[in-house]
């Protein structure tokens, strides 16, 4: 059977997401409860979790997680990250064995900065130097694959559900002030780590719940420059878009939401001048980014997470807000799980982003 | 007397139970094969100049007649067919080349046959198009690379002269001259109330039609027949056309009968005298000469309008689309080598060139490999034959199609394959204001909004049932597709994987 990224697989899902706007740190047990509600919405076939804020000490590197499937794997990938790189700190990523977690691969954490010579002679800037030898790294060198890159934030990812996975990365070490989670529910057995959820690049990461029908129009689009879908799924298509619109277009994160999950015709020319403007031009400009088909999504950040369903609203989403806290989940009783009470709670419209940031410059 | 070693095609077989002598057949058939016996009082028909248009079938009020094919059959060859026979007798009695019209009726491979569309089951939802909105509308030009930014912040819709079409089908050109006005009238009243494109081809636009202009696409070719500077002001857009599907490498010749009055004054030529274009642009010998004329192009219609380049597919074509799309043009026309024509000889016809759907995915798979297909739209025609081509045709890259078959078949073309006569009785190609007043502009633009309309619906639905609102989030999307009975080469040209894989 071929395994994820030879084929594509699509699968259900189950999301869940919380942020501190006043940036206070939390551990990741809470999260893992919340998603954990969630149970009958993953297979345990895939689950994981993004946490920021998570690597204070260390918030001007980034931190590559990689997992390997063997030490030859890993010699020659460390090869290349050493000519690349100027590694800070590398260690083994903290794990505990426990009977719910299997095979695992050889899972590595680095801190590192772009070697300054290389940077130069690359003539790109910081982001896309590191973007670039990710994507390096995970097409060069089979059995390789570095699934966080961004920095003082970390993806934490397995094949088994989602609360055993937060427990086998033992999550409840980890404070960060914003968390995302993901259980899976694919409909192929993936065998391979890389294929659970959140897919991230740089400090995007992503968890999604659908099955988007506009994959490969998308795919065949963002692959013009320079990204690589590695692993065939809607996912990590979606975080390449992102990363696309927001770092390379310089689009806000709102004007990306409205390519992605762009406005009916209908609705954009029955809106006043200066907002009919700008969506009928981002729809010419990026009509190959729009994603169609049911998916509900967070995006993770620097300073904040987004959330965002698609126009028609085919998959459930739902937000609420306490104090300075706000969740959003596949579901309502995720949130209710880990809070009981609520200033408000709400079914975002489809098509219509939640943007939630941290007060001021907190991140 | 010579031999005649011509033979009729077709027969004429009369019911002479059901005939009443109305003489309708006579009075409808250009080519004279019927005619009434004052002797007998019965109609006769010579059925040596029959081309099968079935004319008098469908006026014949009692339904008598019927077309068939001559049963009278040479002796079997596989190698030497009787058409390969006829037509060597045909040159060795006239000296000269073998004229055809219309799209090759050779049976080359039709891919779009071979292809499957997909459809959600569980793992997504299929979408009701009578229920949520389902999007066809496009647009086509030249894409930005940047996002501009007014001194607020403020995204400065930078893109001005887009197409923009209700749905992705545009009527491809046919000139004024080859088609009757009529038929112009017909294709740009139904392009207008449906939101889309009509083009003039190579022979100019009749000034009756300039009120048409803002669904009018202006076509500038190597005759540059009625080129001057209100025609490019007329147009929504500007098409160069540089080749042609059913006839690549040549140029085309439109008989002295056909320039007559309002031809001529369109044209700008001389009544009575052969238009002829030229096989390249005598301005054209490379791509740097095209850019210049796309600039030239550019220049005059003050940046106003998108340039459209339309070429013939031929075998190197991803290279040529690639060049085009640096020359900045905003606009890549494909024509297949099954696209029609008004006037073709016959081994050009059916020899040269190659099946669009091959092209199309050839030049998608080239212009996304070197980053630069989302600066260009792609258009593609050359025999789409129903919406599932459509379907099929955005799926494997393109922006929106060129119909021109189908449109004169909705007007009651019925593929005779006889334009070159110019003695079309469903008054389409030809310039007898006898057979010109057989269609009426009105009842024909209904028609092509009927088929257009249809075809829109059955697009939706398929839409629909791939899970995708929007025809945007479907081109490219190979996914989508399956090969059915294709070779892995076919398959990798394609860029779609086998039925079942």
């Amino acid at each position: 059977m071929k395994k994820e990224g030879q084929i594509r697989i699509p699968s259900g899902c189950a999301i869940s997401g919380i942020i501190n706007k006043d940036g206070r740190r939390i551990d990741g047990s809470g999260i893992s409860k919340s998603i954990a509600v969630m149970h009958d919405r993953s297979n345990g076939l895939g689950g994981g979790f993004a946490g920021y804020g998570i690597y204070p000490e260390y918030k001007d590197y980034y931190a590559f997680h990689i997992f390997f499937t063997d030490a030859e794997a890993k010699r020659q990938c460390e090869t290349f990250i050493e000519s690349h790189f100027d590694i800070i700190n590398q260690s083994e990523l903290p794990t505990k064995k426990i009977p719910e977690i299997t095979d695992e691969p050889l899972i590595w954490r680095y801190f590192v900065t772009p070697r300054p010579a290389k940077l130069l002679e690359s003539q790109l800037d910081e982001e896309e130097y590191t973007l670039r030898c990710v994507f390096v790294m995970n097409t060069r060198y089979s059995g390789v694959f570095v699934f966080s890159s961004g920095k003082n934030m970390g993806v934490f990812k397995a094949v088994g559900f989602p609360e055993d996975v937060a427990r086998f990365y033992r999550l409840d070490e980890y404070a960060g002030y914003s968390w995302i989670a993901h259980g899976r529910y694919p409909t192929n057995t993936p065998g391979w780590w890389g294929g659970a959820h959140p897919f991230a690049i740089l400090d995007f990461s992503v968890v999604h719940n659908g099955e988007i029908s506009s994959y490969d129009a998308n795919r065949r689009f963002i692959e013009m420059f320079g990204y690589k879908c590695t692993l065939q799924t809607d996912t990590e298509v979606i975080t390449y878009i992102w990363d696309y619109l927001v770092r390379r277009k310089k689009l806000t994160l709102t004007e990306a939401a409205e390519v992605i999950a762009a406005p009916f015709w209908e609705k954009i020319n029955a809106m006043p001048d200066k907002d009919r403007e700008r969506l009928t031009y981002l729809r010419t400009a990026y009509p190959s980014l729009l994603v169609t088909g049911p998916f509900s999504i967070i995006v993770g950040f620097k300073g904040g997470l987004l959330a965002l369903n698609d126009r028609l609203k085919l998959r459930s989403m739902v937000a609420a807000e306490k104090n300075q806290t706000v969740y959003i989940a596949s579901e309502e009783c995720a949130i209710r799980e880990i809070e009981s009470s609520f200033d408000k709670v709400w079914a975002p419209v489809g098509g219509e982003p939640v943007l939630v940031r941290l007060n001021g410059d907190l991140s | 007397m010579p031999i005649n070693y011509e033979d009729n095609i077709y027969e004429v077989i009369r019911n002479r139970e059901r005939c009443i002598n109305c003489r309708v057949c006579e009075r409808q058939c250009a080519n004279l094969v019927h005619k009434y016996s004052a002797e007998t009082g019965e109609m006769v028909s010579d059925s040596m100049t029959c081309v099968d248009c079935q004319r008098c079938v469908s006026l014949c009020p009692t339904k008598a007649l019927k077309i068939i094919k001559n049963i009278n059959t040479y002796r079997d060859n596989a190698n030497w067919s009787e058409s390969a026979i006829k037509s060597l007798y045909k040159q060795a009695e006239s000296g000269g080349v073998l004229l055809s019209s219309m799209g090759t009726p050779e049976p080359y491979p039709v891919y779009w046959d071979k292809i499957l569309i997909n459809a959600s089951q569980v793992t997504n939802p299929s979408i009701d198009p009578l229920r949520e909105p389902m999007e066809t509308r496009v647009s086509l030009s030249r894409r930005p690379q940047n996002v501009e930014r007014d001194g607020e912040g403020n995204i400065v819709n930078t893109i001005k002269n887009a197409l923009t079409l209700s749905v992705p089908i545009m009527f491809s050109a046919m000139s004024y001259g080859s088609i009757s006005y009529n038929a112009h009238k017909s294709l740009a009243i139904a392009a207008k109330k449906l939101g889309i494109f009509y083009n003039t081809g190579e022979g100019g636009l009749h000034r009756d039609f300039y009120e048409y202009g803002a669904n009018t696409i202006v076509q500038v070719a190597s005759g540059r027949f009625g080129v001057y500077k209100d025609y490019l002001d007329a147009g929504a857009a500007v098409e160069i056309k540089m080749g042609q599907g059913a006839k690549p490498g040549i140029g085309g010749h439109l008989p002295g009968e056909k320039i007559v009055d309002d031809v001529s004054k369109t044209r700008m030529i001389p009544k009575g005298t052969d238009a002829i274009s030229p096989a390249p642009h005598h301005d054209i010998y490379s791509i740097e000469d095209l850019r210049q004329l796309v600039f030239s192009l550019k220049e005059a219609t003050n940046y106003t309008k998108p340039v459209i380049v339309k070429i013939a597919a031929v075998h190197n074509i991803a290279a040529i689309a690639s060049g085009i799309a640096r020359s900045g043009a905003d606009i890549i026309a494909i024509d297949g080598f099954r696209g029609g024509t008004g006037a073709a000889p016959t081994r050009i016809r059916d020899n040269v060139g190659i099946p669009v759907e091959l092209a199309l995915a050839c030049v998608d798979t080239r212009l996304r490999e070197e980053g630069i297909r989302n600066d260009i739209a792609l258009v593609v025609g050359g025999s789409i034959r129903n919406s599932a081509d459509i379907v099929k045709a955005v799926a494997l890259g393109a922006d929106a199609v060129y119909i021109a078959t189908g449109a004169l078949l909705a007007l009651g073309c019925h593929l005779c394959r006889s334009c070159h006569l110019g003695k079309c009785n469903w008054g389409i190609a030809t310039q007898n204001p006898e057979l010109v007043k057989r269609l009426n502009p009105e009842t024909g633009s209904v028609r092509l909004i009927n088929l257009v309309t249809a075809w829109k619906h059955e697009i939706e639905e398929m839409m629909g049932g791939m899970g995708i609102n929007s025809i945007e989030a479907l081109r490219g999307n190979r996914l989508m597709l399956r090969g059915i009975g294709l070779t892995n080469k076919e398959l990798e040209i394609l860029g779609i994987y086998h039925a079942g894989e």
